[in-house]
């Protein structure tokens, strides 16, 4: 099984200037994803788990270092350039959903493809399409306020993914969420992998990371493991209990 | 092609997904909308009400003027501003009848010219009828010729009725009325002062140009110049008609020369006489328009800058509230074009929305003062003041709406994600 490389990252850093300080978030890392992987990020709160989301989803700069999407070197694009990659080859999910109150669900999903020039004409089709995908196709008039809050994580999912994203970046997607719906919304990020879906999901909860299939573990700026879940330690012993997702 | 079309594609995009947003904002606050645009509404409401009015002014003083003819020279006594004649009475510088004899032989571009004659009101009676406040106005046969106030009923005076000083006398229909005479009045005789006079016509009544409730409240009664005499010493003076509007200066410079002759000035004196054209007096009447213009359009200008501080202060109002949708429209792939644009089109559509609603406010004032007073009952708001108000407006917008605009575009869309 030889997929295509679609992210790779070579001795990447971010530095931060807080003053004087200079503060690694990350401090060389070096990473290869390849198409259709599920891989959970995880890690204690300023492991620099973020700051690798933010570079990977082009809305940050690598100090130094390498980071190539989909064979495109993004370090030497300008800003108008990076803002085309997010629009095009990247879809965010966030932990507060980050949906517009003014706007129903269907003009929500839309928001991307406004920026679009070539989507931008048949945004409402392929807004209702995506709505379909997650199941809530129903709900296309609804505002956020009318929504529950997996409602609401759907929509964000749709919106993420109406561009047909390289890949879908979530972070914390169920933070917000009860234990009942944050399973819908993983056996969603399933379906999405099934489908063929490249996604990167940031999580500090186990429960949540146990859907991926890969699992890197950072610290201090660093990548300190990366194993398929079935060698990582902490899954070692549930998986070979667990059905195999995805593989039905 | 694609390549050549793509820029306007992508700006039309732009620009319409813009105004959506700009309006679908207006109307989610708009009680804040209202209140932030009410200095723009004020100022454009005023400035077009005051040129509405000012354009039915001048459309009522054209009006007059066509009605005089655009040839007519008006000529009467004036003291000079200088000279030994300053302080003299109004006595020593009256028109003498005389002054005029031989003016058409000496005036070669004068096509006629009528004395007036005028002793004040007088009071006109029939019958066990008298109207008081009369005007009685002794005219020359070529005042209807130089005014064109054409006689409804009946015919004008004819040299005869001049020459042997006739006690014949023209009404306006409005006194007709009021003496109740019958319709046709002609043949009938009213008794002005202490003297018999037969009608021969009714003269339509003179298109108004007063302000004020008494507007209404006069008569007029026109008998030949040469009977009026009889009535009292009148005060005089006169119209003239150049041949052509080309000639009017040379006509009114021939006049001058004419009457300094007539009566005595010597060279070195300056005129005791006034004479000039319905054109010098439009001039002066555009003069002063064009100075209440001016000054409305300073005042307008300053509440729009007032207003325009307003708009500017509620737009990073908006800006701060919004940091982090402007986070997230930029992590889907805004630009900061895509931003910038968004904002400054929200300013611009708030501004013109204040447009808007200051012009129907202004229509709205426009159509009171129409009531109000029946002289401006013309007054409209002409096109070009609407589309200047609306630039304006809309010049404010972007110019206000600049800088909170570019403090939106450039936002980290990391922290504004992470604003709360």
């Amino acid at each position: 099984m030889t997929e295509k490389v679609i992210i790779k990252l070579q001795n990447l850093t971010r530095i931060y200037r807080v003053g004087v300080e200079c503060i690694c978030a990350l401090d060389g890392i070096n990473l290869q994803l390849r198409t259709n992987e599920y891989v959970a990020v995880m890690g204690p709160s300023g492991s620099g788990k973020s700051t690798l989301m933010n570079v990977l989803g082009c809305l940050d700069r690598a100090t130094s270092g390498f980071y190539e999407l989909d064979g495109q070197d993004t370090t030497k694009l300008n800003d108008a350039q990076l803002a085309r990659i997010r629009n095009e080859r990247i879809g965010f999910v966030f932990q507060s959903f980050e949906l517009l109150g003014q706007l129903n669900a269907l003009k929500n999903v839309e928001v991307p493809l406004i920026y679009s020039r070539d989507g931008w004409w048949s945004r409402r089709k392929r807004a209702k399409s995506v709505l379909e995908r997650v199941g809530l196709s129903d709900r296309i008039k609804h505002k956020p306020n009318q929504l529950s809050g997996g409602e609401k994580q759907r929509i964000a999912i749709a919106r993420a993914l109406i561009c047909n994203p390289s890949i879908l970046l979530a972070d914390e997607p169920t933070g917000n969420l009860d234990s009942k719906t944050s399973d819908d919304i993983l056996g969603l990020f399933d379906q999405l992998h099934r489908e063929g879906q490249t996604i990167i999901l940031v999580t500090h909860e186990e429960s949540v990371a146990c859907h991926a299939k890969r699992i890197i573990r950072m610290r201090d700026g660093l990548i300190h493991s990366d194993l398929p879940i079935e060698q990582d330690p902490v899954f070692h012993f549930a998986a070979q209990d667990r059905p195999q997702e995805g593989k039905v | 092609m694609k390549s050549v079309l793509s820029l306007p594609i992508s700006f039309f995009q732009l620009f319409y997904q813009s105004v959506y947003l700009a309006l679908g904002q207006i109307w989610l606050n708009k009680t804040r909308s209202i209140l932030t645009t009410i200095g723009i509404i004020i100022g454009v409401a005023s400035v077009t009400a005051v040129i509405a009015a000012l354009t039915g002014l001048e459309d009522k003083v054209l009006t007059q003027v066509e009605s005089f003819g655009t040839n007519t020279i008006f000529i009467s006594p004036r003291l000079p501003d200088k000279g030994p004649l300053r302080h003299a009475s109004w006595w020593t510088i009256r028109f003498l009848p005389e002054n005029f004899d031989g003016m058409l032989e000496h005036c070669p571009s004068v096509a006629c010219f009528s004395r007036i004659g005028s002793v004040g009101r007088h009071t006109a009676r029939f019958a066990e009828r008298s109207v008081e406040n009369v005007d009685v106005t002794g005219i020359e046969p070529a005042y209807n010729k130089i005014e064109s106030r054409p006689v409804i009923l009946g015919r004008t005076f004819s040299v005869i009725d001049d020459m042997q000083a006739r006690q014949v006398c023209l009404i306006d229909p409005k006194l007709r009325d009021e003496l109740r005479l019958d319709r046709d009045c002609i043949g009938q005789y009213i008794l002005i002062g202490h003297y018999t006079f037969c009608i021969v016509g009714v003269i339509e009544r003179r298109p108004q140009l007063n302000f004020g409730p008494d507007s209404q409240d006069y008569y007029e009664v026109f008998i030949p110049f040469r009977t009026i005499f009889k009535l009292g010493e009148p005060g005089i003076w006169a119209f003239a008609a150049s041949k052509s509007p080309e000639v009017l200066e040379e006509a009114q410079a021939e006049i001058g020369f004419f009457l300094r002759r007539t009566r005595n000035v010597k060279p070195t004196q300056p005129d005791t006489f006034r004479v000039e054209s319905l054109k010098s007096a439009l001039e002066r009447f555009n003069e002063i328009a064009l100075v209440i213009k001016l000054v409305a359009g300073g005042v307008v200008g300053i509440s729009l800058l007032v207003g325009g501080v307003g708009i500017m202060n509620i737009m990073l109002v908006s800006v701060s509230e919004r940091t982090r949708e402007i986070g997230l429209r930029k992590a889907v792939g805004a630009k900061k074009s895509a931003i910038l644009t968004q904002f400054l089109i929200e300013a611009v559509v708030l501004c013109l929305t204040g447009g808007l609603v200051g012009v129907g406010v202004g229509q709205c004032l426009t159509l009171i003062i129409a009531g109000i007073n029946p002289v401006l009952e013309k007054t409209h708001i002409p096109l070009w003041a609407i589309a200047l108000s609306f630039g304006f407006a809309g010049c404010v917008g972007i110019f206000f709406g600049m800088f909170p605009a570019i403090k939106a575009a450039r936002l980290d869309p990391i922290e504004a994600l992470r604003h709360e």
